[in-house]
């Protein structure tokens, strides 16, 4: 087990390496002026060479490359362009918002998966797998960021039962686990929440299916074991793949939805890169999608971990 | 014993009602009245002194906690919004050398850390932005400043309420350009800077910019009370703000980010804000319907098309650019498309401004003397003139892009054009501006449209229309060279006394209404939607408002 960790820690440098060397690329070679945010149309020629100076967009792009990354391995991701707050403060706050919500949103979306999942395997065909399949197809189909405004016009608008937008009464720096701040976390949640409850019911209800139609299951019952016994051995043979999917459904929702997020003015990592990228704030934009990015390689390697320690199998792979 | 029982009930109510009232009373007198306002931006505005995010951004961070030598007056909803006395009670230029100014200070002003304003404030407040060398040198804020105050050069302290500003050359748009130099406090900076880490100078000034950004400081009439970043900013009122008609009415003001304008739209109707900035065109009707007030009124914005004059431009003919601004039906848009939500433009300047003139072209709907130019022109129902314009898909002040140059490619077909719209995302296309028309970023178009505010001369004509602004220098994009426009620009910048400019500016505008120089379609109305709580509003033609005498009803 150690040397398989060993070995997934060692594959996850290259990756990273990439992941940096992509997302530098992939934003300069946007056009525009990475300038724009703080540099209006009309400035001089010598005002704006004076500040390519300054924040060293004049120097070729392969040195700015190095010293950025060189930087990023320290700890420092520069400061924003449009702000001058240092970035990977900027990004561990909202990072921290949307870590709040995708958690919320995980445990809506993976528990009601589960459920509809296991319900849908178990009584394959009948009307409760329609139910739950309809449920799932409806909640992989319908745009999250309508079905957020949605919800907003019946228990914002209509109701006035919960917040439109927002993070709390004081913003998300006075957050705390009480009704008063967590009524602002129900809807961008449930939202949130309905494209990976979705996945995860289709996911799990065809696994179930499929191991209750293996030949083991049979003789399990042939022994004579209770139904709740065969249940344990169905959820232990599902888990690894099911945790696979959930591992990756959180590593989407822990990048943040723009969309979901500009919907709720939830101050999270999707909000954050929606900003950076309408003020087209380099140093930013580079900052949340590495940090984002390495979240997610880190999130797979954790994945890849807890189902190699569940199914021995996988590690001799 | 015998009761007399009214006697006893009046007794009991009257006491009720005494003890309610003793309850009561102080609660109400003491309750904190709150305006909360849904911003259309993604962040908080800069609070350092000078805002990011364009107008929005003095409007809410600058305008708010700071004030300027010369400032806007925002009093009235049907006058032009002119300069007048800010913290400078008067000004001069030098008559012997027309590039220097004196201006004397407003006396008894203080900062909302309590230090003085002098002119030791002034001097340090322009070498913030202009003076690379000073410790409180600040690259971040030069963009924003330097650009909107171009001809400044330095600044000198005469006495300790007096102070001389240079320019490089005479301009006497200066007093109007410095309402964008906001006076942040040094002694704060200064405090702030003492404390701060970094390896040097530099470092600590950064950091100590940083701090200041957290406990801002100016003399304006809302003090900095909470901050978060990208979440919301708390202003509180500043009891001691040196014009006493402008002290806030309402104690505290919460400003809230909020980008897309169907939240900001709910956030309104669901009570978790008093006033929202731009509510969506398609939501007035339900706004208004549940008893919410729609202010607005003209700003001064352009909704244009900006041509191309270089050789071959189908536009350097003027029987052409004439056509264009007679085929749109400019009301129509305004009735359909934006729900009312725009002013047609004739011009830059409307009817009424001190910068109009009188021109002679006037640019209205006229289908028939527009297609009878088009016809002189040569083109006609069978053979008409290809143009391409370039837009984007949104954009600060943009409006709506897209469906109002579809509606202008349909409304000029009647005019025999064939319009080709090339979309491009908004901030190349602010960057390609900058480029001008014979630049390959223009990809062959011959008119771009970027919306433009007409705050002050330099923005609203100089930059467009004479012949040294071409690219790289600023945004003459279509190279426009005519030589009445540099004489009439020469003229205003060197006429120091305000009529005389005024009557200059006035001149230019209508030379370039009747040279057709743009295709003039929309103001912008700087549209906001209010609680019926909010009282005392009033919306000036200009793109900042004055928060002090707004009041919220509980």
């Amino acid at each position: 087990m150690f040397t398989y960790i060993v070995r997934r820690i060692v594959y996850v440098i290259p990756i990273v390496i990439s992941v940096a060397l992509v997302c530098f690329m992939l934003v300069h070679i946007t056009p525009g002026d990475p300038l724009v945010a703080i540099l209006p149309a009309d400035a001089s020629q010598e005002l704006a060479a004076q500040l390519r100076t300054a924040y060293g967009f004049d120097r070729p792009l392969p040195v700015q490359f190095g010293l950025w990354l060189w930087k990023a391995v320290h700890g420092d991701l520069g400061h924003s362009i449009a702000t001058g707050r240092p970035v990977l403060t900027e990004v561990m706050r909202a990072v921290g918002n949307t870590v709040t919500l995708a958690i919320a949103a995980a445990i809506i979306g993976f528990s009601f998966g589960l459920l509809f999942g296991l319900l849908a395997g178990y009584f394959r065909d009948t009307w409760i797998d329609k139910v739950a399949t309809s449920i799932a197809i409806a909640g992989v189909s319908v745009p999250h960021y309508w079905l957020g405004m949605v919800l907003v016009i019946i228990f914002s608008v209509q109701l006035s039962w919960l917040p439109a937008v927002g993070a709390g009464p004081g913003g998300s720096g006075q957050w705390g686990w009480d009704w008063e701040h967590m009524k602002y976390l129900v809807l961008p949640a449930i939202t949130t929440s309905v494209i990976p409850m979705g996945i995860v019911t289709r996911t799990v209800r065809a696994l179930t299916g499929d191991i209750l139609s293996q030949d083991f299951v049979e003789a399990l019952r042939a022994k004579g074991l209770r139904e709740t016994h065969v249940f344990r051995h169905v959820i232990k043979n599902a888990a690894p793949t099911a945790m696979a999917v959930m591992g990756l459904q959180l590593g989407y929702m822990l990048g943040g939805s723009i969309l979901i997020e500009t919907v709720f003015s939830w101050p999270g990592s999707g909000l954050l890169l929606n900003s950076a990228i309408f003020q087209r704030d380099l140093p930013l934009l580079q900052g949340t999608i590495l940090v984002l990015a390495l979240f997610f390689v880190f999130l797979n390697l954790v994945v890849d971990i807890a189902q190699a320690s569940i199914d021995p199998r996988i590690k001799r792979g | 014993m015998r009761f007399n029982r009214p006697a006893i009930r009046t007794t009991t109510a009257l006491w009720m009602l005494t003890m309610a009232c003793a309850v009561a009373l102080p609660q109400l007198a003491g309750a904190e009245s709150v305006l909360r306002i849904g911003m259309t931006a993604a962040d908080i505005p800069r609070t350092l002194g000078q805002p990011d995010q364009g107008f929005e951004g003095n409007r809410f961070t600058g305008l708010t906690m700071y004030d300027a030598l010369t400032m806007w007056d925002l009093s009235s909803a049907t006058k032009a919004s002119v300069v007048i006395p800010g913290l400078a009670t008067e000004w001069k230029v030098d008559d012997a050398d027309k590039t220097k100014w004196t201006f004397k200070l407003r006396p008894g002003v203080t900062f909302h850390d309590g230090a003085p304003f002098n002119a030791d404030a002034v001097v340090w407040n322009v070498e913030k932005v202009l003076n690379k060398d000073a410790v409180q040198f600040d690259a971040s804020q030069v963009g924003v400043t330097a650009s909107r105050m171009p001809t400044l050069v330095s600044a000198k302290k005469i006495d300790d309420m007096t102070v001389e500003l240079t320019a490089k050359e005479p301009d006497s748009f200066l007093p109007i350009n410095l309402t964008n130099l906001f006076m942040a406090s040094p002694a704060k900076w200064q405090s702030l800077y003492d404390k701060a880490e970094g390896a040097d100078a530099k470092a600590k000034s950064q950091a100590a910019w940083a701090a200041f950004a957290k406990e801002a400081s100016g003399t304006g009439p809302w003090k900095m009370a909470k901050f978060t970043p990208r979440e919301r900013l708390e202003l509180v009122k500043n009891e001691a703000y040196w014009d006493k008609a402008r002290v806030p009415h309402v104690d505290r003001m919460v400003l809230l980010p909020m980008p897309e304008a169907n939240a900001r739209t709910a956030a309104l109707l669901s009570g978790q804000v008093d006033w929202i900035e731009a509510p969506a065109p398609d939501a007035v009707k339900e706004i208004t319907a549940r008893g919410f007030k729609i202010e607005k009124n003209e700003q001064p914005h352009v909704w244009p098309w900006q041509f191309s004059r270089i050789e071959g431009s189908p536009w350097n003919d003027i029987r052409v650019r004439k056509a264009a601004n007679l085929c749109i039906d400019r009301e129509g848009l305004r009735d359909g498309l934006l729900a009312g939500l725009m002013v047609p433009a004739t011009g830059t300047f409307e009817p009424g401004h001190p910068w109009r003139g009188n021109p002679t072209f006037q640019i209205k709907y006229d289908l028939p003397a527009a297609q009878k130019l088009m016809k002189e022109a040569g083109y006609g129902p069978d053979k008409k003139l290809s143009v391409k314009t370039q837009t984007s898909a949104s954009g600060s002040g943009q409006m709506l892009p897209l469906p109002m140059n579809e509606y202008l490619q349909q409304a000029l077909a009647e005019c025999y054009f064939d319009v080709k719209l090339d979309v491009i995302e908004w901030n190349t296309l602010f960057t390609n501006w900058r480029r001008g028309a014979k630049d390959p970023s223009a990809n062959g178009a011959n008119a771009t449209n970027v919306t433009y505010a007409a705050m002050d001369p330099f923005f609203a004509l100089v930059r467009f229309l004479q012949s040294s602004m071409a690219p790289p220098v600023s945004n003459n994009w279509g190279y426009i060279n005519n030589p009445q426009f540099d004489e009439l620009v020469k003229k205003a910048r060197t006429s120091f006394d305000a009529k005389e400019r005024d009557a200059a500016l006035a001149e230019l505008n209508a030379a370039s209404i009747d040279d057709a120089a743009f295709l003039y379609v929309a103001h912008d109305v700087g549209p906001r939607a209010l609680s019926p709580k909010v009282k005392g509003f009033v919306q000036p033609k200009s793109w900042f408002v004055d928060f002090s005498p707004v009041s919220i009803t509980p």
